[in-house]
């Protein structure tokens, strides 16, 4: 039996009102890729934000290894280095070079020295193709090599849960495959991730298991083949069938 | 040529008397400009708090201070609190203190600008990374909001500069008033003084300005 990383107990989330997140249980064990799919406003990105705290939460608990993040905790900056995040937008830190970007945190969150932040930096860099932007700006690289600074960012922390937020929502489609590479890459590697993502068969081939969500609740939970090939619910179905399109020419010639 | 009446600047000590003038002017700016950046560093941090009360007090300084006139504020202090008050306030200290006043509400609003142009995603991967509130601010927020903050209070402090021709009208002898008690003083020998001596009041203010112009200028280009 894999060992449970992340286990979230009813988790509710309040917007405006209405409820964002209504009861969500999910645990995720090491290891493991989970992908979460939904309709848009399903509340995907909201669950990635609460568990890193980033959003406060009405009810339910999180905890990594059993320790509960909670946006009230002394000690949410260290549990914060246990949960790296990419997101949509990258938001690298303009006034900083490539480098500067990924050492920042290492250095200042973690106090390891700059030599050896840099050092492991370079060889991350180097990994995802870009060891000779080290020394440029953001504003120099394209959408899709912001998105693999961005996650050799959360990598130097060395966390134990990656969390992706539609990492390639923002990007050109040209672009889409050099950051979902870098991620397959680390899912052999066998890291745990969170993945929120639109790229259906990427997050067939990526995910361990899929979670669907809707309207703040999880209505199916499967793995991937069994999700795209044979949901159980209706729900899935609709989903699912939002995504395919008949060849409608097609259909006009065979009349 | 005609008579650009520059000769007078050569009589007696008015080219010094000229520069005695500016250096008042510089001095009752710099002083306030002294005062003004801490304290409107410190007002800009305040004026991004979302407490309702010190938002609607900072709102009301800033306002306040930005409708009424330079003038209407250098009267209010000079001959109004001395008066209402009975304090003895000399023509420079009260400039010094409306100075203070205008450069603190303008430089707190450039700071509160600064600090809020900084979009909200940079302080959530900041603290994605496990950064604390406080390094989140000295690494990621400070240096970006500095580099649009530097340029803009550099303008500031020009205009402080200039607007410091206003203190004359309470007796502020400074270099505009230098300036017309030497043509008052030369009206029969030298007619034109005017001209000449208006004009080098206005190539000494430019070369006290221009530099900095120049260099917030670099900055923005710089940083933009």
């Amino acid at each position: 039996m894999p060992k449970a990383l992340l286990t979230i107990e009813s988790l509710v989330k309040n917007y405006g009102g209405g409820a964002v997140l209504n009861g969500i249980d999910l645990t995720v064990y090491e290891g493991e890729v989970l992908v979460i799919l939904g309709p848009s406003g399903c509340g995907k990105s909201t669950l990635l934000r609460c568990i890193n705290a980033l959003e406060p939460i009405q009810a339910g608990t999180i905890s990594l290894n059993g320790e509960p993040i909670r946006r009230d905790s002394k000690d949410l900056p260290r549990l914060r280095q246990k949960v790296g995040m990419v997101f949509q937008s990258y938001e690298l830190f303009p006034h900083l070079s490539v480098l500067d970007n990924i050492t920042l945190s290492p250095r200042k969150a973690q106090r390891r020295p700059r030599q050896e932040a840099e050092a492991e930096a370079l060889a991350l860099l180097d990994r995802v193709g870009l060891k000779d932007r080290a020394g440029d700006y953001p504003r120099q690289l394209s959408g899709g090599q912001k998105q693999r600074v961005a996650i050799v960012r959360a990598l130097i922390m060395h966390p134990e849960v990656l969390l992706f937020d539609e990492v390639t929502a923002a990007l050109d489609p040209e672009m889409v495959r050099e950051v979902l590479d870098v991620i397959l890459d680390l899912a052999r590697q066998g890291r745990t991730m969170l993945i929120v993502t639109h790229e259906m068969q990427f997050a067939r081939a990526v995910a361990d298991r899929v979670v669907l969500l809707d309207e703040g609740r999880i209505v199916e939970e499967a793995p991937p083949e069994e999700f795209f090939d044979h949901p159980k619910t209706e729900r899935a179905q609709r989903f699912l069938n939002t995504l395919t399109f008949e060849t409608v020419k097609k259909k006009a010639k065979n009349q | 040529m005609p008579d650009l009446g520059l000769e007078v600047l050569l009589k007696g000590k008015n080219m010094a008397r000229l520069l005695g003038g500016l250096w008042v002017a510089l001095r009752i700016s710099l002083i306030a400009v002294a005062v003004s950046i801490p304290a409107g560093l410190l007002l800009g941090v305040v004026m991004t708090w979302k407490h309702p009360l010190i938002r609607a007090l900072t709102r009301l300084y800033l306002e306040a201070i930005r409708i009424l006139p330079q003038l209407v504020l250098l009267f209010l202090v000079f001959f109004g609190t001395t008066r209402v008050f009975g304090w003895d306030l000399s023509g420079e200290l009260s400039s010094v203190i409306v100075f203070s006043l205008w450069g603190t509400a303008e430089m707190g609003d450039l700071v509160r600008g600064a600090l809020e142009s900084v979009p909200a995603h940079q302080y959530e991967s900041a603290k994605a990374l496990g950064l604390t509130e406080r390094q989140t601010f000295l690494y990621v927020v400070i240096p970006q909001a500095a580099r649009r903050l530097i340029p803009l209070s550099i303008n500031l402090i020009t205009r402080m500069i200039k607007t410091t021709s206003l203190v004359l009208m309470i007796g502020v002898v400074e270099m505009l008033k230098v300036a017309q008690q030497i043509i008052e003083a030369n009206r029969m020998s030298s007619p034109n003084a005017a001209f000449g001596v208006y004009l080098t009041v206005f190539v000494l203010y430019f070369l006290a300005c221009w530099p900095i112009s120049l260099l917030a200028g670099h900055l923005e280009k710089k940083w933009g």
